[in-house]
């Protein structure tokens, strides 16, 4: 190779990593790059000391924290799917009508025709991922528009839900079918309170994750990749330790570990490694970013759609499922505005409407900014006229922070 | 003297790093039908785009004087207000809207209260149908109508303004013959009405059919006008190329090998017009360490052939036989075509060849993360090791690979896109204008990775609108035109003058 053109990629790169080099500017500007690229986790913390103020600590009792998760479950299960089909560069306005129609066919199998509470989940999600796959088909082999395809889903299958209940409600629902919604993990290794096994699930997080971090980290090293400062590495590691202590003795003080937050956590662990790590991941950043390019590159653009489509339709399944069991009833105006809010979360949690950018921790954190709104303005005793109001202002400022920061950092 | 409808004065134009122009002067004499010849990149759109005004006054040095007074337009507008208008390439029509729609858009016949008045646009539309001699109803969608067609509702569009000076741009370029020959007719007619054009072309026998005077810009600068008696094409092609074509590509010592890749008969059609034929029976092959050059103009179906080739990416009713190393193989899918040992860059790697948002890191990739996974997760810093290795190899100028391809140059964009594809370990490479749009020095450095791949026994098969280039690099060389091979030659017996002569060889009429 020809090395008559200068070699600028040193200076290049000692300019992009120090600025002014001293100990402070280094430290401020490592801690301004982070709360750039985290500013969805900082609006999280603001959100929940804003309303920790207004309600006089309230919001974070154990037992309101234990609901913040139980109520909003079902859309952190629905933003996980949502996220992915908008990286894809599609949409998915159905997920409600969806939740609705698989929750009111689950008390056809589970009270009506009396079905073992297991075989009724399992036929149910089946019946989601089927939904979802005639939707994908549209989308992904006929080329039509997921907006449009989806809108008609929201439509088709909001009509179904009606027909499957035939203008009454379905319940009451076995036990162990309603722990999806209601039910807790506790005292499995006694009773009392603090819960013991909730706390040591605690720790035994803590422990996985400071070892994941430090791995990672020294993964990046060996392979000459930039990491934070140690000092700055252990501060984070601590914070966000400090954070799951917190939320888990809050739990342990409850009524330990809900059904809901262990499927929570199975998806999120799942679903970020498909996004993070798999080659099907990539496949979905690729193809959201350029499909042109993406299908030059001999990726099967159609068939990602259409797993996408069929994954979504089993995770709106899912939501349908934990939503009914929590009621303990199927009803017709079940999930209602649910495909709102789960997009809501995606787009407040980072993702782009283009497509290409986005992740499963961002639309968690999305979703879980609105479901502290939503808790914090009851609790207050806003009235739901205002809340829906004010959600839609903060959907609205998140995004356009987002797109203003992007303009920022692409002029510099 | 004579009586000059325009004059261009030493306009120079420049773009960050780049000389377009360099002290162009044009005359074009009033009523005259003047062709401006050139290369691809010579800098003739950039000429039109001064005198029409997209780039406005200031933007450029030198004067402009039409009808005897110095012009100074800022926009489109201001250029078409003084009756020239200019009809691209690509036709900016309004699929949707009718033919009487598309020719008053934007200069909207209007009756009481400001409302468009109906029958009067259709009225008026149709009678300017009739000077072009177009017979349809002006009511038509445009999309209803040939590409022939269209190109005469342009030039309706143009008489509607009062046209004194029209330009046409490459206007024949995706016709038919037989509307080539009505448009050039019209051309001839619009003259006797005393409306002067100037007509942009590659297809130099038409050039010789209709035009007085010929002017001929290369690299930026007006080689010189030719009087239509004087006007010969071996004088054009001449003019066109004659430049220095030594010490700007890298030596190569063909090592040349067994065949790789051979194309039979390969054809395939416009993917919308499946009457048309894009490709026609197409065939060619590659030897291993050969590097092959498909010399042709733009519109030949050069990319057309290396795209339907690469997983029938374009066309329809796509028919021909591909062999690898003389086994039979098909290539309906992209990723087929790359398990069979193909691969393509494209000649727009911003639209079909890199995720501008993503990194260098992960552009490299994306052709190959099979060569990354183990149980269906991708090793990240395996993946990043890789792209580090072609960081270096290929020079890429970056800080590190996780930089997004968007900021990259043109050049180090290529070198991404090399990289992929290299990454994917083919045994033939198709490199589809791998130098448009990138510097000099960057070029010679891609020329020299060409080489180190055919060097490792790779084939090469390179596309280029730049015959030198193609000349320089390749160990043989093949035209296209319309669709067809119109030659095959060995570099040592191609000159400038016998490609390009191949690559504007028309089909017997």
């Amino acid at each position: 190779m020809s090395n008559d053109i200068p070699n600028t990629e040193s200076t290049a790169a000692g300019a992009l990593v120090n600025p002014p080099d001293n100990k402070f500017t280094r430290w401020f500007s490592n801690i301004l790059g982070d709360l750039g690229k985290n500013g969805i986790f900082i609006a999280l913390i603001a959100v929940v000391v804003f309303f920790t103020i207004t309600t006089d600590g309230i919001l974070l009792r154990p037992q309101n924290i234990s609901n913040l998760i139980v109520q909003n479950g079902y859309i952190l299960v629905l933003a996980i799917g949502m996220v992915m089909v908008i990286i894809a560069g599609h949409i998915d306005l159905s997920v409600g009508s969806v939740a609705a129609f698989i929750g009111a066919l689950s008390g056809v199998f589970a009270v009506q025709w009396g079905l073992p509470w297991w075989l009724a989940i399992v036929l149910s999600l089946l019946i989601g991922a089927v939904v979802g796959a005639w939707q994908g088909f549209w989308v992904a082999f006929v080329g039509i528009p997921a907006f449009i395809v989806t809108l008609a889903g929201m439509l088709i299958f909001r009509g179904l839900a009606l027909v499957v209940l035939g203008n009454a409600n379905i319940g009451s629902f076995p036990e162990e079918y309603r722990a999806l919604g209601n039910g807790f993990l506790t005292g499995v290794f006694g009773e009392g309170t603090p819960d013991i096994f909730t706390l040591l699930v605690g720790a035994a997080a803590i422990v996985l994750l400071v070892l994941n971090q430090v791995r990672s980290r020294a993964a990046r090293v060996k392979y000459g990749q930039e990491v934070d400062p140690i000092v700055w590495f252990i501060v984070k590691l601590l914070l966000v330790s400090a954070a799951i202590v917190f939320f888990m003795f809050s739990l342990a003080m409850y009524k330990g570990i809900p059904v809901t937050l262990i499927i929570l956590a199975v998806l999120v662990l799942f679903y970020g490694t498909i996004m993070n790590r798999s080659v099907f991941g990539r496949h979905i950043y690729a193809i959201g970013g350029n499909r042109h390019a993406a299908e030059l590159s001999g990726i099967k653009t159609r068939r990602v759609d259409f797993l996408l489509f069929v994954n979504m339709g089993f995770l709106a399944a899912l939501a349908g499922l934990i939503f009914t069991a929590r009621l303990n009833l199927a009803g017709p105006k079940a999930g209602d505005g649910f495909e709102l809010e789960a997009i809501s979360a995606a787009f407040i949690g980072g993702a782009a409407v283009q497509g290409g950018v986005g992740t499963i921790g961002g639309a968690i954190i999305g979703g879980l900014i609105i479901g502290v709104l939503n808790n914090g303005m009851s609790i207050m005793g806003i009235g739901i006229e205002w809340q829906q109001a004010v959600k839609g202002l903060v959907l609205l400022l998140a995004v356009a922070f987002d797109v203003y920061n992007k303009r920022r950092s692409g002029n510099s | 003297m004579a009586d000059n409808i325009l004059e261009m004065r030493s306009i120079t134009k420049t773009f960050p790093g780049v000389k377009a122009l360099s002290g162009v002067t044009l005359e074009v004499e009033r009523g005259e039908i003047h062709a401006i010849c050139g290369e691809n990149g010579a800098g003739k759109s950039t000429l039109m785009k001064v005198l029409s005004g997209v780039y406005p006054h200031g933007s450029y040095d030198g004067t402009i004087v039409f009808e005897g007074e110095e012009v100074a337009f800022r926009s489109l507008s201001d250029s078409e207000a003084k009756g020239i208008v200019i009809i691209h390439q690509e036709l900016a029509l309004s699929p949707h809207l009718s033919i009487a729609e598309n020719i008053f858009l934007n200069n909207e016949q209007r009756g009481a209260l400001g409302l468009i008045d109906w029958n009067r646009t259709n009225f008026q539309a149709a009678e300017l149908l009739a000077r072009v001699g177009l017979r349809d109803n002006p009511t038509t969608p445009i999309k209803q109508i040939g590409v022939g067609k269209q190109q005469l509702v342009e030039i309706a569009k143009a008489l509607s303004k009062e046209v004194k000076l029209l330009i046409l741009d490459e206007p024949t370029a995706a016709l038919n013959d037989e509307d080539s020959d009505h448009l050039l007719g019209l051309i001839l007619q619009l003259k006797e009405q005393g409306i002067t054009s100037i007509i942009i072309s590659h297809k130099l026998n038409e050039i010789k059919k209709i035009s007085d005077t010929v002017t001929v810009i290369r690299d930026g600068k007006t080689i010189e006008t030719i009087a239509r008696d004087d006007v010969t094409e071996d004088r054009i092609i001449k003019d066109m190329v004659g430049r220095d074509l030594e010490h700007r590509y890298p030596d190569h010592d063909p090592q040349i090998g067994e065949e790789l890749l051979r194309v039979e008969d390969w054809t395939a059609y416009h993917p919308q017009d499946p009457s048309r034929v894009v490709v026609d029976n197409v065939s060619l092959n590659v030897r291993a360490g050969e590097i092959v050059g498909i010399a042709g103009l733009m519109g030949a179906g050069r990319t057309e052939f290396a795209m339907s080739l690469f997983g029938h990416s374009y066309g329809s009713k796509i028919s021909g036989k591909v062999y690898m190393r003389g086994r039979e193989i098909k290539t309906r899918t992209v990723a087929e075509a790359i398990e069979n040992g193909l691969a393509y860059a494209t000649e727009d790697r911003k639209t079909y060849g890199l995720n501008l948002i993503e990194d260098i890191k992960r552009n490299i990739s994306m052709a190959s993360l099979g060569k990354l996974e183990r149980l269906g997760l991708v090793n990240d810093n395996k993946e990043y090791a890789v792209a580090n290795e072609y960081r270096r190899d290929l020079n890429i100028k970056a800080p590190n690979v996780l930089v997004k391809t968007g900021k990259l140059s043109g050049g180090n964009q290529q070198k991404v896109v090399l990289s992929k594809w290299i990454y994917s370990d083919p045994e033939v490479l198709i490199l589809d204008e791998p130098t448009r749009g990138i510097d000099v020095g960057a070029k010679y450095e891609i020329y020299t990775i060409i080489n180190k791949l055919a060097a490792a026994g790779k084939g090469i098969i390179v596309i280029s609108s730049e015959l030198p280039e193609l000349l320089g690099i390749s160990d043989r060389v093949y035209a296209i035109s319309e669709g067809r091979i119109t030659g095959e030659l060995p570099v040592e017996e191609a000159t400038p003058e016998s490609v390009l002569k191949l690559m504007t060889m028309e089909k017997a009429r």
